[in-house]
């Protein structure tokens, strides 16, 4: 893309998006120190994500401050409009993603007072590193204007939806086999689910990145794997 | 960015245009409107200088367009041609058609001043008459209308209200329209030329020489006055063309780049030269 004539609205950008990818690494930490915590038990490392989430929501209200004085004394257009407008939201996805990073910690220091099945805990972590996986490539996609790549992010997010079930169905059995594991099993539930969510949040920001660019999402309708979960009754 | 023309064997030669610039066009809803003015192959000459290559498009009818470019680009030209306003100047001609409600105003037998009493035009600078305010209007009532005194008043009072402008000259309608503001001044230019009944408007950088106040008048004005008119503006105000119009044309080099809903081009134009120039990055 050639340089605006005017060389501080660049600058300006440039600085916007330089403060997403900041904030996009951050989530990022958040989101792969929480499952080092839950994978270890490690209750000092969730600690820590929980006091770093502060920092997530800094940024995004600095991308917030950003954007509405570019708004205001830019009066951007076309793609320049698209860029400071998706870079709002994916603000706003970024700020969820490590919510739920944060929400993720928080239920692994309760969790190391009780007894979790351990099988459980490993596909979470599983699901996790999907996640983080696809944020990270999104994260890419973002910095590289990489539509294709944002594609192929948004794709995968059919998969997380996939072990998402198959988690929901293991810990329902655990829960009935024996009830004394319901409380561990609950706050697994929880953080799977929040971790499916972060994964849908990833899926948005990869729309995102082909809005910016090409001023339309994806056509087709995005591809669903947990659709029988809530044909079979068991809507979470 | 490079804005070259993307396809220039058109400007080889003169006079004979050998095909129709194929300008992008996003798709447009045409759905309920109507075709007031119908532009096919223009092409425009300053003597053997061509100024306009090859331009198609509609002015749909109760609808505002906005021509925009860079300065050169024909925009102002292709206003002037819609009133005829180059017979004014030798050397100059238009070639190919434009159809206004059936009829090819570029026919050499046209009746230029009733045409321009059907096509309005207000200029850039407010060109008020030296003369009272009341007979600014009446003035080219008188051209094509014998109205009895009452109904000439009651029509230079239509004429002063349709241009929000009634309330603050009521009470002073003798005096010199050159008295008044800038922003009056342009507004009483306007009231002039609806007082004649004009089918369509032609504003040239009508808020070039106002002040910010005065051009959201004259915003609102254009803005209510399309429901009786059809409305072409040209303006260097990108924000302005934005805000008034339904659709926006854009113009470089005589050629027109992309025609399309204003909505549509602002947001997501399709030609790289239209993206470069309303985003800031031309030249």
């Amino acid at each position: 893309m050639a340089e605006h004539t005017l060389k501080r609205f660049d600058e300006e950008l440039e600085r916007l998006s330089s403060t997403i990818s900041e904030m996009g690494g951050l989530a990022e930490t958040q989101l792969a120190q929480s499952l080092v915590a839950l994978r270890q038990g490690d209750s000092e490392v969730a600690e820590q994500v929980i006091v770093a989430d502060a920092r997530v929501d800094a940024l995004d209200e600095a991308v917030q401050e950003q954007t509405v004085k570019l708004l205001a004394l830019r009066q951007p257009m076309a793609v320049d409009l698209r860029v400071i407008l998706s870079s709002i939201k994916i603000a706003a996805a970024l700020e969820r993603i490590a919510d739920y990073a944060k929400n993720t910690a928080k239920r692994t220091i309760v969790l190391n007072n009780v007894t979790a099945p351990p099988s459980a805990v490993v596909g979470i972590d599983r699901l996790g590193r999907l996640v983080r996986t696809a944020l990270k490539d999104v994260l890419d996609a973002f910095a590289q204007g990489d539509v294709a790549k944002a594609h192929d992010v948004w794709q995968r997010d059919e998969e997380i939806d996939q072990v998402y079930t198959g988690l929901f169905r293991e810990l329902l059995t655990y829960m009935m086999e024996d009830p004394r594991t319901i409380t561990s099993c609950t706050h697994l539930l929880f953080m799977a689910k929040n971790i499916e969510r972060a994964g849908d949040h990833v899926t948005n920001i990869a729309e995102l990145v082909s809005f910016r660019t090409t001023g339309h999402g994806f056509d087709e309708a995005r591809p669903k794997g947990s659709a029988s979960l809530y044909a079979a009754g068991n809507a979470s | 960015m490079s804005i070259a023309p993307a396809n220039d064997q058109r400007a080889n030669g003169h006079g004979l245009s050998t095909a129709v610039p194929v300008a992008t066009h996003a798709k447009i809803d045409t759905a309920g409107l109507a075709e007031k003015v119908t532009i096919k192959n223009l092409e425009f000459f300053y003597g053997d200088s061509r100024a306009l290559k090859g331009i198609s498009l509609s002015l749909y009818a109760n609808k505002t367009t906005a021509f925009i470019g860079p300065s050169g680009c024909g925009k102002s030209t292709l206003l002037r041609i819609l009133n005829r306003m180059y017979d004014l100047y030798p050397g100059q001609r238009a070639t190919g058609d434009v159809i206004f409600d059936g009829d090819n105003l570029l026919r050499a037998d046209q009746d230029i001043n009733l045409l321009r009493a059907r096509i309005g035009m207000v200029f850039q600078k407010p060109t008020p008459f030296p003369m009272s305010i009341y007979e600014n209007i009446a003035f080219g009532v008188r051209l094509y209308e014998t109205l009895p005194r009452a109904e000439l008043d009651a029509r230079v009072e239509l004429a002063l209200r349709r241009a929000a402008l009634w309330d603050e000259v009521k009470d002073k309608l003798n005096a010199n329209g050159q008295s008044l503001s800038g922003g009056q001044q342009q507004r009483l230019c306007i009231a002039r030329t609806v007082a004649v009944k004009p089918e369509v408007i032609l504003f040239d950088e009508p808020c070039s020489a106002l002040d910010p106040i005065s051009t959201a008048k004259i915003e609102e004005l254009i803005d209510e006055l399309k429901q009786d008119y059809t409305i072409v503006i040209v303006t260097h105000n990108m924000q302005q063309a934005a805000r008034v119009s339904d659709f926006t044309a854009f113009m470089y080099l005589g050629e027109l780049i992309e025609f399309g809903a204003t909505e549509t081009l602002f947001t997501t134009p399709k030609d790289s030269r239209t993206q470069a120039y309303i985003t800031g990055r031309f030249g």
